[in-house]
């Protein structure tokens, strides 16, 4: 009875530490994770508070697919309720690093943050943008493009108009030479095949005593069939995923690259 | 043949000792390029603000005649902070904090600085200064995603050089902790957990 009683003891004391420290985590904003490969693909304006009408948002999310499907550069745009006292331009230059929004190679992401509630907006530039898209720029793009449509509560007019100025300043500044053959290529399992064959080849000289065997055109044919058989399926199978998930990236923007973020950009209120 | 048998024991552990060493040293190395890469990266953020300094006394300069001793005060808190500098390899938690003073002494003139320009509407209205203030202000955000990342960076290594066995190994192979970057006072506000429960 005394030790249930005491476990009983811990176990309170846990859950109420446990509790605090989950409060003490929501006191901050926490950076929602990395979404899926599918909505990478298709979703580019994350709106948490549902503030565009579904017809302006689906407009805005073509829009920034197409761009960067034509030019690699990835534009992403996350609607907040608050940033729950985090200053907003670190929390941007987070976000977009944690995502990875734009290429890895080139860092050519831009990722928007508006905070609604804080009547916040920030444009966080990629480390391959600040230089194209300097800090002035942006502020030039947020004060004269944005915040004019938000103060009159107009936020999609603001956003579109935002992103059309950031099309214009970074106008052919990227172009899209993913090279999406390249990822494609099953080298592994080429390397496969060809040390099957040489297996094969090996093994069947050894018994035929080195003698006349069969020709390397029987071994390929042999090595197609026990493709085809039951007992090495499983094995294939799996390489073969490789080939038919890399078909997904065609068409739309492709998924986050891994572009990294430096904090430069600009942000403000209304 | 029973002789040789411990020979080839020592032999082989030995050889085995060195495949460790090996990997543990280029292991770390790679880490510890990570840490003086991203020092780097603080140290040009930290410039890149001082760059901007310059333009921002000058422009305010025009306007706001009466607040000289402020401007002076930027002006020696920034050649302070650029006179600081360290050797990334060889950073020690003194000289780390040195810099932080120094740099921190040129955050807080600069705030000062920006205070007082409240009172001057014009300068204030000013395009250029506007967009020269919010310049100055990415920047510090700039030197603190830097920061954060310069502390990951070193979190990395220092866990490596401090693990088991690698703790035995590291000082050997001349890899040492790295200092890490400590909140500015009042910058950042941690969250402080107290767990009291009045026993």
């Amino acid at each position: 009875m005394k030790i249930l009683l005491k476990s009983y003891k811990i176990n309170t004391l846990f859950f109420a530490i446990f509790f605090l420290a989950t409060l003490c985590v929501q006191a901050q904003f926490t950076i929602p994770e990395k979404p899926d490969e599918a909505t990478q693909k298709t979703v580019r304006v994350y709106d948490y508070v549902k503030l565009l009408p579904e017809g302006d948002f689906q407009y805005l999310n073509d829009k920034l697919l197409r761009y960067a499907d034509t030019t690699s550069t990835q534009i992403v745009i996350a609607i907040i309720q608050t940033t729950k006292g985090e200053d907003i331009s670190l929390l941007g230059a987070k976000w977009g690093e944690k995502w990875g929004v734009g290429q890895a190679d080139k860092d050519n992401g831009i990722f928007i943050t508006l905070s609604y509630g804080d009547r916040e907006i920030d444009i966080n530039t990629g480390y391959g943008i600040e230089g194209i898209m300097t800090d002035r720029l942006a502020e030039r793009v947020i004060n004269q493009r944005m915040i004019p449509h938000f103060k009159n509560g107009n936020y999609f007019a603001g956003l579109d108009q935002g992103v059309e100025a950031i099309f214009d300043i970074l106008n052919g500044e990227f172009i899209d030479d993913r090279d999406r053959s390249k990822s494609e290529f099953p080298l592994e399992l080429i390397i496969f095949i060809l040390l099957f064959i040489f297996i094969f080849l090996i093994l069947r000289s050894r018994n035929n005593g080195g003698g006349s065997g069969g020709s390397l055109l029987d071994v390929i044919i042999l090595s197609n069939m026990g493709r085809t058989g039951g007992s090495s399926s499983s094995g294939w199978g799996s390489s073969g995923g490789g080939w038919s998930s890399g078909g997904g990236s065609f068409g739309g923007g492709g998924s986050f690259g891994g572009g990294s973020f430096g904090g430069g950009g600009a942000s403000g209120s209304w | 043949m029973k002789r040789w048998l411990p020979v080839i024991i020592i032999i082989g552990l030995l050889l085995l000792l060195g495949a460790y060493l090996a990997n543990l040293n280029n292991k770390l190395v790679g880490l510890d390029e990570g840490v003086n890469a991203q020092w780097s990266n603080v140290e040009s953020t930290y410039q890149r603000r001082a760059d901007l300094i310059p333009n921002i006394v000058n422009t305010a300069k025009g306007y706001a005649e009466f607040e000289r001793e402020t401007l002076i005060q930027v002006t020696e808190a920034r050649s302070k902070a650029t006179s600081v500098t360290i050797d990334p390899s060889n950073i020690t938690p003194q000289q780390l904090t040195q810099f932080q003073e120094a740099q921190g002494g040129l955050t807080s003139a600069l705030a000062r600085l920006l205070a007082v320009f409240e009172r001057y509407p014009d300068l204030k209205a000013n395009e250029n200064f506007k967009e020269l203030i919010n310049e100055l202000e990415r920047t510090e955000n700039r030197i603190n995603v830097e920061r954060i990342r310069f502390n990951e960076e070193a979190q990395k290594l220092n866990v490596a050089v401090k693990e088991f066995p690698a703790k035995l190994f590291a000082g050997m192979l001349g890899f040492d902790e790295r200092a890490y970057f400590e909140a500015d006072e009042g910058t950042e506000v941690a969250p402080e957990v107290d767990f009291d429960f009045g026993n």
